[in-house]
């Protein structure tokens, strides 16, 4: 098969349980790949693992199975070639928003001199709104000003992969908009691919090409790959007219409300590898137009047709029946 | 209400300064009265015996503070003279003890803060080294005295090893746990930047736990001071300790009291300098 940008297979994360209980395992037969320049965003429940699956891509936390590749080589450690912007902005504390932004270029270009290092590191501060600011110290900045310097910081090392971890959690919803703005605005002059943790739906729907939807821990797994085909440049204020829009909302709200619970034990797969089921809600539910466009309420009642019935967009993969969980010690 | 916040800061200050005034008025005078109480009644109905006495006490006081101030403005007034080795200037002295105290805290300073950092990094040196830490920290720094002394056969060496020996402690825990308990978030901004393991100990850890460091060098500088006084009047010789037994021996209760308020002083300025250099490391998160 053709090697994607970024390829994960059979990811699994088990914590051992106390004596004579089982492990714990926190998602497992988790695979999917990424392709390069795309935008991803995953979105499941607290506790099914997506911050251990971001945290192994970026090399600081290691995975109980499965395998990591980037670019034909096995993640297996940090690296510059992924940027990680984290939600608690992760600045240093003690230098300034344009040292913060420095610390990584000089990082990453060694060879540079100190005006180059500074000049590159300014230009990514002005992208992200922060002229006349980067001479203050992380504690004197908003907490939107902090993530923007943190984006930026990501940003200015010009990492292969970027990695968000719910960058946008701990900001206000004003705040949160404005920044997603800036955030398609970089992303798109260089097109890196970013694979994002996101619980914002709308956020995903702005942002990704896909979003990963996950069901709940534990034994979590990525149940489906939702496909956004809204055309891009996107705008907040555009995004919400298009008449797409909430349709792929309704199917994202009504998977996290009622589905990534049900699935929960539903034995998605135990063995081989299996990546998740690629949706596109639009062209699934035009069968059923009056589910797509009303209140959650239909959706509760159309939830069991479509989960009996999920052949009709894809092809080769299929949710098998609830069956008695078996534990796999590997 | 800027205008009102800022009068009530002003005032705070100015009142403060004035409440410490009085304070500093109400004890002196009520130091310098007691002192003088004997004195009065004893005027006009002398006995034979004060008469003989020549209206001295019968047992010796406490200096008013009038007489140390008289002293004080002596002794400042030339701090460096040498008259030989039981009367130096008390500038002279309180050298001799600053060299001590600082050689031998430079010289812990030297010898904790790498070791603390590899306490602090390492879980297993923490459990290896813990034991012994907490078996020599208690021990009281005098008590190596005589075994210093024994090994080193030189007392100037003896007092600043024992400097050596208390300041180190303060400097090695609080570097241990400053570097312990450098956040995650931090560490892991270094390893995605692909830091070596030098320059995120100098750019990332050694920043981080400057504070709580310097905290420890605090702490040890206090205890330093504390303690010079004490081994100086075992070793004897120089010094301010050494000054103020000497004058206790000369039962010239007068300088005591001036040389025990030079080392207020002087105590009071380590650690000014020091918390100084802490408020340029200090950051907020």
């Amino acid at each position: 098969m053709s090697h994607a940008f970024v390829e994960v297979q059979q990811a699994a994360k088990r914590f051992p349980g106390d004596r004579g209980e089982e492990d714990l395992t926190v998602f497992e037969n988790v695979s999917f790949s990424l392709e390069k320049g795309e935008f991803v965003c995953i979105i499941g429940h607290s506790g099914c693992g997506k911050s251990t699956i971001m945290n192994a891509l970026a090399g600081l936390d290691s995975l109980s199975d499965g395998a990591m590749i980037m670019d034909g080589r096995e993640i297996n450690g940090p690296g510059l070639e992924r940027g990680v912007v984290f939600q608690n902005y992760s600045l240093l504390p003690w230098l300034t928003a344009l040292e913060n932004v420095r610390f990584g270029v000089r990082a990453r270009w060694k060879a540079w001199n100190e005006a180059k290092v500074t000049e590159h590191s300014l230009a990514y501060l002005e992208m992200v709104g922060l002229k006349g600011v980067e001479d203050r110290k992380p504690a004197q900045l908003s907490g939107g000003m902090r993530q923007r310097v943190s984006i930026a910081r990501a940003f200015a090392t010009k990492p292969e992969l970027l990695l968000l971890d719910e960058p946008f959690g701990a900001l206000d919803a004003l705040t949160r908009g404005v920044i997603q703005d800036e955030l398609v605005k970089i992303w798109s002059q260089d097109r890196q691919t970013v694979f994002m943790i996101t619980h914002d739906v709308d956020e995903a729907i702005l942002l990704a090409d896909r979003i990963f939807l996950m069901t709940n821990g534990p034994q979590a797994r990525i149940a489906e790959a939702v496909e956004i085909d809204l055309p891009r440049p996107r705008a907040r204020a555009e995004i919400v007219k298009h008449p797409h829009f909430y349709q792929i909302r309704n199917y994202l709200v009504e998977f996290l409300v009622n589905r990534s619970g049900k699935l929960r034990t539903a034995d998605i797969d135990q063995r081989g590898l299996q990546y998740p089921r690629a949706v596109n809600p639009v062209t699934e539910r035009a069968p059923e137009p009056a589910a797509a466009t009303t209140s959650a309420d239909t959706d509760i009642n159309s939830d069991n047709d479509r989960a009996d019935s999920p052949s009709s967009a894809t092809s080769t993969h299929k949710l098998v029946k609830f069956t008695p969980k078996e534990t796999h010690h590997g | 209400m800027d205008r009102t916040t800022t009068e009530w800061k002003f005032s705070l200050n100015v009142r403060a300064t004035l409440l410490a005034v009085l304070i500093l008025i109400a004890g002196l005078g009520l130091w310098e009265g007691l002192h003088q109480v004997p004195a009065l009644t004893g005027v006009g109905q002398l006995s034979e015996y004060e008469q003989l006495m020549a209206g001295a006490d019968q047992t010796a006081k406490v200096p008013p503070p009038s007489a140390v101030l008289v002293r004080a403005w002596e002794e400042l007034s030339n701090p460096f003279y040498d008259a030989g080795p039981n009367d130096k200037g008390i500038g002279i002295q309180l050298g001799y003890s600053l060299y001590r105290v600082l050689t031998g805290y430079l010289m812990a300073a030297v010898i904790a803060i790498p070791i603390g950092f590899l306490i602090g990094m390492s879980p297993l040196m923490y459990k290896a080294l813990n034991p012994y830490i907490q078996v020599l920290r208690p021990i009281s720094p005098l008590a190596w005295m005589p075994l210093a002394l024994f090994i080193i056969r030189d007392s100037e060496a003896s007092a600043i090893f024992v400097i050596f020996i208390c300041s180190i402690w303060p400097m090695l825990l609080n570097t241990a746990f400053g570097v312990a308990g450098v956040r995650q978030d931090w560490v892991n901004v270094a390893r995605t930047h692909e830091l070596s393991s030098i320059k995120t100990a100098f750019k990332v850890i050694l920043p981080a736990a400057a504070p709580t460091i310097l905290t420890g060098m605090r702490i040890s500088i206090g205890i330093a001071w504390l303690v010079i006084v004490a081994a100086e009047m075992l070793v004897g010789g120089t010094g301010i300790g050494y000054y103020v037994w000497n004058e206790w021996n000369n039962l010239d209760l007068t300088s005591v009291i001036f040389s025990i308020l030079m080392i207020g002083v002087v105590g009071m300025l380590l650690d000014l300098a020091l918390s100084s250099v802490a408020r340029l490391v200090t950051y907020q998160e």
